[in-house]
Order: structure tokens, then sequence, then C-alpha cells
């Protein structure tokens, strides 16, 4: 029962895929040469390529330097830094990409564009990284020294290995990102695959280019994704020794502190100070020209009504593959596990033409709807609820089903009084998860919502790309608001939560 | 409470055969040890008989009452069997007050009175009563969850290697606390360990498990005094093992002639000692001789490591603080009698069990007749 419950999610989970693969059969390899060996499509590849390895290169760069400073050095107010290189994570890509654009049209470049994702992005590599630097053990560090490696030895022979797999996955999780990218790329007007598809999907509605398109995006990230798989079996290196960890004493920057401070400030200003500044111009640019308070009310209450039922609905559909993946750990469940995953790794773009392809295709009273628009959300964000209702599972392990037992209690009882109240804190925080996540939900929403139904995400997007700034800036402040929390969850468990 | 009477029971995990035809009958108000190394089947014996997996065959029965085995089985929650597992298992949701009397029905669950009662039982202060289970050491959890096992008053508990996750001290204060808790309940009770240290003074009858095997059962003195095999002999204690020469009940061997413990045909055999029946003494040219390869000094007593001229190796235990010192050259006399195993050809046996690890030649190999020491896990 379960298991079938859960075979129907990873079914759901993997259905885009699966059209892209059923597509691409369909066209032939004659098709697949048309439409793929084309300038434009080389093009769309040089482009993403060029962005997505300056963007990791960037991030990388940034959020080592950061996470040194802060984990590792006597910098000044390292736990306000902290927070601060977070908070870049409250605000979503394309509301960043609106603040900068709106401020200096001259940034869609190519250089634009890997500024502002960079800024948007440094903080995945940042927050596993940091995550690292505080596992690492420093006796090993005092035993390098002690060996006679200088400083600068130090880090690269015995630091930097120890990094290499955060730093590694903070980086794959960057790429992906980005490959997944559309609002900040259109905004921007940099063309990568994302855009295209929705270009081609607004020009032809579902031609076969969009389709194509989609099929060598989901392509990379399937290479992405194997990679990711295959560092997370090499994850960490564990403590050899028992007890806790010495804390660590922190490297004195001496005469290095101005600049250290100065590189800090400067990353929090460009990341975090830019973006809020414009939203707060805006906000008073659009405010003389009149607030629209009712519709931005509506706005907000459809976009909660929207993330609670997604929330929800995830929730639940994690609960099989969450409980299956702890309690009958085996090839199926694994197995079963892995396609919502693998399904997730599709970006927004290819997952909502997947979906009203096939609705207008095989289920017309489907498209348009609420539970369509849910079904491309539960997709998307499926393993984060996953992953948090896993972490629950484990807490509530047989042993408490049999105690339960021997004390008398039948499985209803067990289940009431025993497994729901230790499931009950995953479970919310995995809605949670998946709620937030929503809040700010753009690309799917746009191709997916019932005609009528405005998110906070495509109220903003649809004033912000008829170039009203003003007018777009409290939607964006709302979102932004709304995103804080996560952000605060984020900057305390940072692998947890950052791997989907 | 009542008596437990397990019957030939037998579980297999896919292709691997767990437990093979076990019997075991634990008396009403009866304390049983399940002694024996990890993998050996004890943890699942006790889950056959708590009713959280079915036996493939066999009985398993509380007082006159048939609860597995015989075309039917009770659920584990119509048993009234208390368990207790390795690490206490308290629900961590729960307070203390809240955990003891989770197995009481509802409206018995807010008294007040009974908590403390058992909370006093189990020698904890009441004042505990409303921390979460995490506030509380690991031998306090030990101790709320013999509570807790206790409070629906089972007609048997069942304890799975309760002790093992605590460190030595803790360890001690709580059996202690347990084994006074469970016979001021008057329980009956089974416990699982690897420890035999910890079977030998907790228990009143001591089950001896081997490769899923029932080998011995039997009171503690017996069972390290009369153990049924070698094997046994040496996972129950440290223990001298040395070929010899059956000759008219004596047994001739490195250490002389010594008086035997039960009947034995002539012929060969290994004789079993413990270490504190060496006594040294200053060289003497009747006595048999060793010299002092080594002294493991622990306090309270020593082990001392005898060479001896055939080239074998044995320890003797020695108390107090008149020790000799290493190299010296000293002379043996052993108390009491030694034990027989007669080797070579065996009398038919009644079961199919494979003979006995033949400790002899692992002996001759390496000439350390002894300590196989208190096994661990």
């Amino acid at each position: 029962m379960t298991l079938a419950l859960a075979a129907c999610v990873a079914a759901l989970a993997l259905l885009p895929l699966g059209y892209i693969a059923g597509y691409t059969v369909d066209v032939g390899w004659s098709g697949v040469r048309e439409l793929v060996l084309r300038d434009r499509v080389a093009e769309l590849l040089w482009n993403t390529g060029r962005l997505v390895l300056g963007t990791v290169a960037a991030c990388a760069v940034l959020g080592v330097g950061a996470a040194w400073l802060v984990q590792r050095s006597a910098v000044p107010g390292r736990r306000v830094w902290h927070v601060l290189l977070v908070a870049p994570l409250a605000v979503p890509a394309f509301v960043n990409s609106y603040a900068w654009i709106s401020l200096l049209p001259g940034v869609d470049t190519y250089a634009g564009a890997l500024l502002v994702v960079s800024l948007s992005y440094f903080p995945f590599v940042y927050l596993p990284v940091a995550a690292a630097f505080r596992g690492l053990d420093p006796a090993l560090e005092e035993t390098a020294a002690g060996l006679g490696l200088s400083g600068w030895a130090v880090f690269a022979r015995v630091q930097l290995p120890q990094l290499r797999v955060a730093l590694l996955g903070g980086s794959l999780l960057v790429a992906l990102h980005l490959l997944a990218e559309f609002g900040a790329l259109q905004m921007l007007r940099y063309a990568t695959f994302t855009t295209a598809i929705y270009d081609q999907y607004r020009a032809t509605f579902n031609g076969p280019g969009a389709t194509m398109l989609a099929g060598v995006l989901v392509l990379l990230c399937l290479v992405l994704l194997l990679a990711e798989l295959r560092l997370r079996g090499q994850r960490g290196y564990a403590r050899t020794g028992r007890g806790a960890a010495r804390p660590v004493r922190p490297v004195e920057l001496r005469r290095l502190t101005g600049p250290a401070l100065a590189g800090l400030a400067a990353l929090v200003v460009l990341a975090l100070g830019v973006p809020l500044y414009s939203l707060a111009h805006w906000m008073l640019a659009g405010a003389s020209t009149g607030l629209d308070g009712g519709a931005l009310l509506t706005t907000t209450g459809t976009t909660l009504a929207l993330a609670a039922a997604a929330a929800l609905a995830t929730t639940a559909m994690a609960l099989p593959t969450g409980w299956l993946a702890v309690r009958a750990r085996g090839r199926v469940t694994t197995l079963l596990e892995r396609s919502t995953y693998l399904g997730s790794s599709v970006p927004a773009i290819v997952v909502a033409l997947a979906l009203v392809t096939i609705a207008i295709r095989a289920t017309p009273w489907l498209y348009q709807t609420v539970p369509l628009l849910l079904a491309a959300y539960a997709v998307l964000f499926l393993p984060r609820a996953i992953v948090t209702v896993r972490g629950a599972v484990e807490q509530s392990p047989r042993l408490y089903d049999d105690l339960a037992a021997s004390l008398g209690c039948s499985t209803v009882e067990r289940l009431r009084r025993v497994t729901l109240p230790l499931l009950a804190p995953g479970l919310g925080a995995g809605a949670a998860l998946v709620f937030l996540a929503v809040v700010t939900e753009l690309t799917a929403t746009l191709l997916l919502a019932p005609t009528g139904t405005t998110t906070l995400a495509t109220a903003f997007w649809s004033a912000s790309s008829a170039l009203e700034y003003g007018a777009a800036a409290p939607y964006a402040v709302v979102m932004v608001v709304l995103s804080a929390p996560a952000t605060v969850l984020l900057s305390r468990d940072a692998r947890r939560s950052l791997t989907p | 409470m009542s008596a437990l009477t397990v019957h030939d029971l037998t579980k297999a995990f896919g292709a691997t055969r767990v437990l093979t035809g076990v019997s075991l009958h634990v008396p009403q108000g009866g304390f049983t040890a399940l002694l024996g190394p990890s993998g050996c089947g004890k943890t699942t014996l006790l889950r056959l008989i708590a009713g959280f997996d079915d036996p493939d065959s066999g009985t398993v029965l509380l007082g006159d009452r048939v609860v597995a085995g015989a075309g039917r089985g009770v659920p584990a929650r119509r048993r009234g069997i208390g368990f207790v597992p390795q690490e206490g298992g308290l629900f961590p949701h729960l307070t203390v007050a809240e955990n003891v009397t989770f197995g009481l029905p509802r409206r018995r669950r807010r008294d007040r009175a009974r908590v403390a009662g058992l909370l006093d039982l189990v020698g904890l202060d009441a004042g505990l009563a409303d921390r979460a289970p995490h506030q509380l050491s690991g031998g306090q959890q030990q101790r709320v969850a013999l509570a807790r096992a206790l409070a629906p008053e089972p007609s048997l508990v069942l304890l799975d290697e309760p002790f093992s996750s605590l460190d030595a001290a803790l360890r001690e204060e709580t059996r202690a606390a347990v084994a006074a808790a469970l016979s001021a309940a008057g329980a009956t009770a089974v416990l699982v360990t690897h420890d035999q240290a910890e079977a030998l003074s907790m228990a009143d009858q001591v089950a001896v498990l081997r490769g899923g095997r029932l080998v011995q059962l039997t009171d503690p003195r017996t069972l390290y005094r009369l153990p049924g095999d070698l094997d046994v002999a040496t996972f129950v204690g440290e223990a001298v093992v040395l070929d010899a020469e059956v000759r008219d009940g004596r047994a001739h061997c490195a250490l002389g002639v010594l008086p035997l413990g039960r009947d034995c045909p002539d012929g060969r055999a290994r004789v079993l000692l413990r270490p504190e029946q060496l006594r040294l003494s200053a060289p003497e040219p009747t006595a048999p001789s060793a010299r002092v390869r080594g002294i493991d000094f622990y306090g309270h007593d020593s082990r001392v490591w005898l060479d001896l001229p055939g080239g074998l190796a044995v320890s003797a235990r020695l108390e107090g603080a008149d020790l000799p010192a290493e190299g010296d050259d000293v002379s043996i006399a052993v108390l009491g009698t030694a034990l027989p195993f007669p080797s070579g050809p065996r009398p038919a046996r009644q079961d199919d069990r494979p003979p006995p690890r033949p400790v002899a030649d692992v002996h001759l190999e390496s000439p350390v007749a002894a300590p196989a020491g208190p096994a661990a896990g």
C-alpha cells in the first residue's frame, strides 16, 4: 500500500522527464538533428556554458574566502557577518536582477549577468564551506603546523582537501540552479536555454523547438546530477577521534584586518545593500503614484493559500517515500526516493512545459487549474519535504513501535501516541520549506497558473516586465519579508536544507 | 507473574538459521540470564518471547497460556510482557512521568502517587517525574525504562542488554538498582547479555547460547565450576586448560597430579583449572616449577603470567600484595580439583551439534593456555 503510493509519487516526479524522453524518441534522430544541431543551440550552449563556468568560479572564490574569514580568522563581528552573508538568499534572484537593472540599465551584458547571479548564488557555496570549516578538527592544523608547514601550506594541504567535498557540492548546486534560472536572466535579457524555451513557448505554444531545447537543458542537468551523486558517495571526512573537537583559535589578521573588513563589506553591500536600496527607492517612487493596497493584499492572500496547499500536498506525498526510505530500506525504495530527486532536478520551465503539454493532450479539464499547478510545485519541491520527512522517521525507529506494543497499544493507538507526535516536527519543517519555496516560485507559476490567478511573483513579473518598477516593488518587498524566515533556517543548518 | 516456558523454538531469517530448537524454562519469580557472544541469537529469542517476531516452529508459554506457536500467535500488546531495550528507548516526546505511565489505562495515567511509587521502586527521586528523557543520565534512563516496563504489572520482564551502553561505574550501580527493583516487584525476568560477569552476578539461572542453540542451562555457580564444554568454560571466565593423562581417577599434567572434579575414563583428556586455583611459593624441588614472565597488577588482585618448563604458559590470579617479581622462579600448587574433558573419540552425542572448537590445537600452536578471559562483545 505504502509502496504503491510511493510509486505513484515517483511516477509523477518522473513525468516531465519521461515526456521529454518520449518526445525525443517520437521526433526521431533526423528530427533531433534538425532541431538541435543549429547555430541557435550552439549560441545558447556558449552563453549558458560561459555563464555557468564564470558564476561557479566567482561563487567558489567568494564563498571560500568569506567562509574562511568568518569561520577561521579573527575578523571583528563574525556572527553578524555570517548572517549578512546568508541573507542574500532571502532575495530571490529575479528580484536581485530587477534591483540592478532598474538602477543600472547597462547590466544586461555577460559581465552584468555574471555579477548579478554570482551575488545571488555565492551563499550556496558559502554555507556548506562554512559548515565544513566548522567541522574541521583544529588538531589537524596544529599537527601540520607542528610538522613545519607555513600558514598558506596548511590551508592548501590540510584545509582545502577537507573542504573539497563541500566546495564541489556547493559549486554543483550553483550550476544546477543556474541552469534552471529563468527570471533573473530574462530580466537581464541574457539569452540561455531557459529564456529561449520560454520565448519559443510564447511564440509557438508547444512547438517541437521548445521541447528539444528542454531536452538539451535536461541533459546538461543530468550530467551535473550524476556528478553530484558520485560526490555524495564520498561526502565528508569524519573525525577519527572521539569526543568534541576543541574550539578553534582564530587566525589574527593584524594589518590585513582593514582590507578583510572592506572586502566583506563590499560583498554585503553589493549582494544585499543594492537590492534593498533599490527596493526602497522604487517603493518610494511607486508610493508617489499610489500603491494599490487592495491588489497587493489579494495577491498575497492567493500566494499564501497556494503555498499552504502546496506545502500540505507535497508533505503528504513525501510521507510514503520518506517512510519507506527508512523503514524498508532496499533497492526498490532507494530507487523510488532517487526518482523524486531526479524528477525535481529538471528546471521549472521544463516541468511546466511538460505538464502544460501533457494536460492539454491527455486531461484538458486539468489545464489551467490549481491542482495542475500544485502538481508542478510537488515535482519541483518534493525532495525538500522528503529529506525532512526522512529525518523525522529516523527519529522514530521501530523500537518505539515494539515498545508501545509491549505496553499494550494497538496499531491505531501507536500511531496516535507515538509515531505522529514524533513525526510532527519534521513534517512541519518539511511543509515550511515547501511553503517558502512556493512563495517565491516564478517560472512554473507563470506558465501554469489559472487565468486570473496572480501570485506575488507573477504580479511582480508582469509589472517589472512592463518597466513599471515602482508598481513591482511592493510585491518584491513582501516576497523578501516572507523569505526571511527560511534564511534563518538555512543559516542554522547549512547542509541539510541546502541540498535539494 | 508467571513462569516462562520455551519449547523447541526455531527461527530463520531468509536462509540464515538464527535459532535452532531452543528449550528453556524460567520459573515464576526467577531471574534468568541469556548469555552468549554477539550474533548467537539471544536478542532474536527475546523478540520471539516478546511477540515482536513470530517463530518458525516451537512454542512459547506464559504460565500455561500458549502465546506463540501451535498455530496461534498472541500479539505483543496482549502478552503482558515488559520490555527494556538496550538504550532505554524512552519516548523522547514524553516526560518521565508520561513514559512511566504509558502502558497504564488512561484514567490511571494521571496518578502522581503511582508515578512516585514506580520511580521509588527503581531507586529514582520523584522529582525527576517532569524531566524530559534527554535530561537524564544513561543509568537513570534505564531505570525509568524499567519502571515503565513494570508499571502495567507484566507477567514477565525482558531486558535486552540494558547495561551495555553505560560506563563501568554507572553499570554496577544501575545493575544493583535494577536487581533490587525486580526482586521487590517479584518479577519473572529474562536478561540478555554478552557480559559473563553480569550474567553470573545477577541471575539465578544462566542459559548459554551459542550459534543459535542452547548449550547449557544451570545456576551460575554450577556453570562456572562445571561448564558443559571447554568453549563454555572459557566464555564464562578465565581458564587454564592443560593436556592431561587420566589414570585411576587422577589427572597427570604439567602442573603435577591433580584430583578430578568428576569421573572420567582413563586416557587422554584436557583439564580445566581457574587461574585463582593456582598458588605460588618459593621454589621447591618436588613441586612443579615455573618462571614469572609478567604481572598485570589490578590493585585488588593481580594476574601473574607463568612460563612452564615445557614451553606452556599459564596464568594465576593472586590476591594481596605478596607478589613475585618478573623473572622469579616459583613453584605452583593447585587448590581444589581439575575438571576433565575427555579428548579422543567422543561418546555418541544426543544432538547433531558439531564438536566444540578444538581449544587444544590453538593452545599447542601458541603455547598460551590461558586466559580466554571474559569474552567481550
